[in-house]
């Protein structure tokens, strides 16, 4: 059982209390209606990705209720195909673009990367809030669009001919094309922002060999972001100017090439889902460390099989495109490297087995969802080898079989670890537990119903049920199995029900947390829960893998910051020996001017060429004056400035 | 309690608050900028390449780019390089003076940099909507304006910012953090100029 042991720690001393009213001062959150656009902490901005993703993750579950009410019957008319059409691109773009990404990489790196590595706030802090409200305009107008009969109609990678100026005719393609330029622009904020805490601003003492494996892994996806949404950026680029600008890339009787769009589609898709899964492996080796009681088997070996998969994930992309008449040459090599992904993601299995079976296993609902992610996860992983080989993927490519499949490693890769993650850190986020019962009933209609749903879609894929149909004649033998897939639903969303019950309920009435509920061992686990809005009163150091696990007695703390001003410590990249002092700035409303700017250029440009050019004109003025220094600050500085010797 | 009062500490009052290259996090920031839209101009290179694999002439009936005016413009290029490099390494030991003038000399280098530009376009010999030989080209050209326009302004509001009593250490590191980004911007032009003006001479032979 595991037990609230930490009620001392809240017992401050007067010089402390005094140091904790000064902190708060200084960091405080500016209040009021015009301060919650002023956010700047990463906690605020952390929670608000976190409420945003989990509202665009319903909105595509609820779309996914609508296609399997069509598809329980044969012949329905509950949908039209035009609306059908909207619908699946709809939830597949929901749920790729403005859930998994923004939820299992921009939501945790927000919220919990600064926490891990034992600083105040996310590095650019404004740039932060910006990503943020880009992020949520995009989806804003992404649904306004679906409201007004404009969802985007053309599958969720939008593939041209289909989607281009010829057949795709009216706005449809135009708001998914522009819906990928604002969640792609806030997910490389974002990443940038990951890597620069990470490799800067960590607590002294937490070298590269001691950072958290989960932070690792937001370390591995915000490489990945940098090299692989530039693929997105240009096709979704390329489709735009073509749709409104009469570009012709893609257009085959003047030089264009459908495939291209492909190309730099799967540039960047494959490595999409791999940017979604690793955050949840990362999840599922914190859960597995905490809930084991032990230090994590095969460290060395769970990092570098982390950045393996990212190396090899741009090496991988012509496998979704076998059905294109690719010669066989590459089929062959993206084939073999295709299998080779199981080697690592093998290796991280056999790790996170060895720490449970060597451990002092504490099963509670986090660790649940951990063991259905590796049932459900090495399924879909089974059918990847199925669809990694070139005569299989012609045979079931676009069928059901490939729906099971990515449903399979998506939910079982990010979803259940998801779950875990919200069961494990919503102590931290509110101070209180979550129901055990509760939680453990959403694990197994959750586990259930996924099984229900997805599994029967192997094989009426395999009886050659393709993919993207609002509707089926009667006498196909898709039937049944179709009306079990649609039962399977009604499981799912009980579960989710249960769960936000759950979360609900728990957040008012759950037992107190206290700052370290599961006695893990990472920093975040170190401050109050929730935490303050300066983080940490002492800022860590740390003296192992598991900084809490691994404090020596009378573990340091850092003193010496300027205590007046939003200061931190920046570190050295490799062994994290402190380097120097800086300072974070202050809340302002500039970064969400600059945000409603760049949205209005960016919806402007689906109309007209000139939405670019001439709404450049207020995102300079916005940036400029989110750029320009405050005197008081600059002379603040200045007074105490000490240069680095060169 | 008693212990509190002798925690051990790590003092870190004496650290800088004032440091350049891999010592700002400003400095990583632009690494990471950098970074996206490397990749953004490698990819665009690639999708030009592909194009041409798929073509039979290229370009298909008509002259490549005039070479004069995209030479004009690297040599320009090039030789802001030297004062760039200047104010950069004057920005290091706060050097207000230098900075100032460093600032100017490269704001008119930018404005001069976009009038040639303004000529390039005019002498491309082609449209981006004929075909996708075009379209390529005024994308590849279109991405590195972005990137000069962007630096342009950024330099500007740098260079007035440096004539108010602003100034302070973040704003040297910002100095050179400027002259560090424009050293990407001419770098991309390299490549980007072989492919836009030399590669056509090339395949064509």
């Amino acid at each position: 059982m595991i037990t609230t042991s930490v009620g001392c720690q809240t017992e401050l001393t007067d010089a402390e209390r005094l140091q904790a009213a000064q902190l708060d001062r200084v960091w405080q959150e500016p209040a009021g209606f015009i301060g919650w656009f002023k956010a700047v902490h990463h906690t605020t901005i952390g929670r608000r990705y976190f409420f945003t993703a989990l509202l665009f993750f319903l909105l595509a579950g609820l779309l996914a209720g609508a296609m399997r009410l069509q598809l329980a019957f044969p012949e329905a008319h509950f949908l039209s195909n035009d609306k059908y059409n909207q619908i699946f691109t709809m939830h597949g773009s929901t749920m790729m673009f403005l859930f998994a990404v923004p939820m299992m990489f921009e939501t945790f790196s927000v919220y919990l990367v600064p926490l891990m590595v034992g600083t105040r706030n996310i590095a650019f802090p404004r740039l932060n809030a910006y990503s943020y409200y880009l992020y949520a305009f995009g989806g804003l107008m992404f649904y306004i669009a679906f409201v007004c009969n404009t969802g985007a109609d053309r599958g969720w990678f939008s593939y041209v001919p289909l989607a281009g100026p010829d057949y795709g005719p009216g706005k449809r393609p135009d708001f998914w094309a522009q819906l990928i330029t604002f969640t792609e622009v806030s997910a490389l904020a974002v990443a940038v922002e990951t890597i620069v805490t990470v490799f800067r601003l960590r607590a002294p003492g937490m070298s590269l060999n001691r950072i958290p494996i989960f932070v690792w892994g937001q370390v591995v996806v915000a490489f990945m972001v940098i090299f692989a949404l530039p693929g997105v950026v240009l096709s979704s680029t390329m489709l735009l100017l073509d749709r409104t600008c009469s570009t012709q890339f893609f257009n085959p009787a003047v030089g264009g090439d459908v495939l291209l769009f492909q190309h730099l589609f799967w540039w960047f898709g494959h490595p999409e889902v791999y940017l979604i899964f690793i955050p949840g492996t990362a999840i599922v080796s914190t859960i597995v460390t905490t809930f084991s009681r032990r230090h994590v088997f095969g460290y060395l070996v769970l990092v570098l099989a982390m950045v393996a998969t990212g190396f090899m994930a741009f090496g991988l992309w012509v496998h979704h495109m076998f059905a294109t008449g690719i010669p066989q040459i590459a089929e062959s090599y993206f084939t073999a490297a295709s299998m080779m992904i199981a080697i690592p993601t093998g290796a991280q299995i056999f790790c996170w087995i060895a720490t449970m079976a060597t451990g002092k296993v504490v099963l509670r609902t986090p660790l649940w969802w951990v063991i259905g992610f590796f049932f459900v996860f090495v399924m879909g992983g089974m059918t990847g080898i199925f669809v990694a080989s070139v005569p299989v993927d012609l045979q079931v490519h676009d069928t059901y079989f490939v729906v099971a499949h990515f449903h399979y490693v998506l939910i079982g890769g990010a979803v259940f670890p998801l779950f875990g993650a919200i069961t494990y850190w919503f102590p931290k986020l509110t101070g209180r537990m979550m129901s055990e019962k509760l939680g453990q009933l959403s694990f197994w209609l959750f586990f259930v119903g996924f099984n229900v749903t997805f599994f029967p879609m192997h094989l009426v894929g395999l009886r050659g049920m393709p993919r993207r149909v609002y509707t089926y004649p009667p006498n196909m033998g898709w039937t049944q199995l179709n009306q079990i897939e649609s039962l399977g639903y009604i499981l799912l969303f009980l579960s989710v029900c249960i769960l936000l019950w759950n979360m609900f309920k728990s957040a008012r009435s759950g037992a107190i947390a206290g700052p370290n509920p599961w006695n893990a061992g990472t920093l975040e686990w170190a401050t109050t829960s929730p935490p303050p809005c300066y983080n940490f009163l002492h800022l860590p150091t740390v003296n192992g893998r598991e900084a809490i696990w691994d404090a020596t007695p009378n573990q340091p703390v850092v003193v010496g910051l300027d205590e007046d001003a939003r200061s931190f410590l920046t570190t050295r990249t490799l062994d994290a020996e402190p380097d120097g002092r800086d300072e974070f700035p202050s809340p302002s409303i500039w970064p969400f001017l600059a945000a409603v700017a760049t949205s209005l250029a960016f919806i402007g440009s689906i109309f007209t060429p000139w939405g670019i050019t001439i709404g450049a004109i207020p995102v300079a003025i916005t940036m400029i004056a989110w750029f320009w220094p405050k005197r008081q600050p600059a002379e603040r500085r200045r007074a105490r400035e000490i240069w680095q010797s060169e | 309690m008693a212990e509190r009062v002798d925690r051990a500490v790590l003092d870190v009052s004496k650290l800088p608050t004032v440091g350049f290259g891999m010592h700002s996090i400003t400095w990583w920031g632009i690494m990471g900028m950098m970074a996206i839209e490397g990749m953004v101009f490698l990819l665009m290179i690639a999708s030009y390449f592909y194009l041409h694999s798929r073509s039979v002439e290229w370009p298909p009936d008509r002259n490549p780019p005039d070479l004069f005016w995209g030479t004009l413009n690297l040599g320009l290029f090039l030789v802001s390089i030297i004062p760039n490099e200047w104010y950069r390494r004057r920005a290091r030991k706060g050097d207000l003076r230098a900075v100032r003038l460093g600032l100017v000399i490269l704001s008119l280098f930018g404005i001069a940099n976009v009038v040639v530009r303004y000529f390039e376009l005019w002498h491309l010999n082609t449209d981006w909507s004929i075909d996708a030989y075009g379209s390529a080209v005024w994308t590849l050209m279109g991405l590195h304006v972005l990137h000069l326009l962007t630096d342009l302004i950024d330099t500007l509001v740098l260079t007035t910012l440096f004539f108010t009593t602003l100034v302070e250490g973040k704003r040297f590191q910002d100095a050179e953090e400027n002259a560090a980004y424009w050293y990407f911007v001419v770098g991309f032009w390299v490549p980007i100029y072989l492919v836009i003006y030399w590669a056509p001479r090339w395949l064509h032979a």
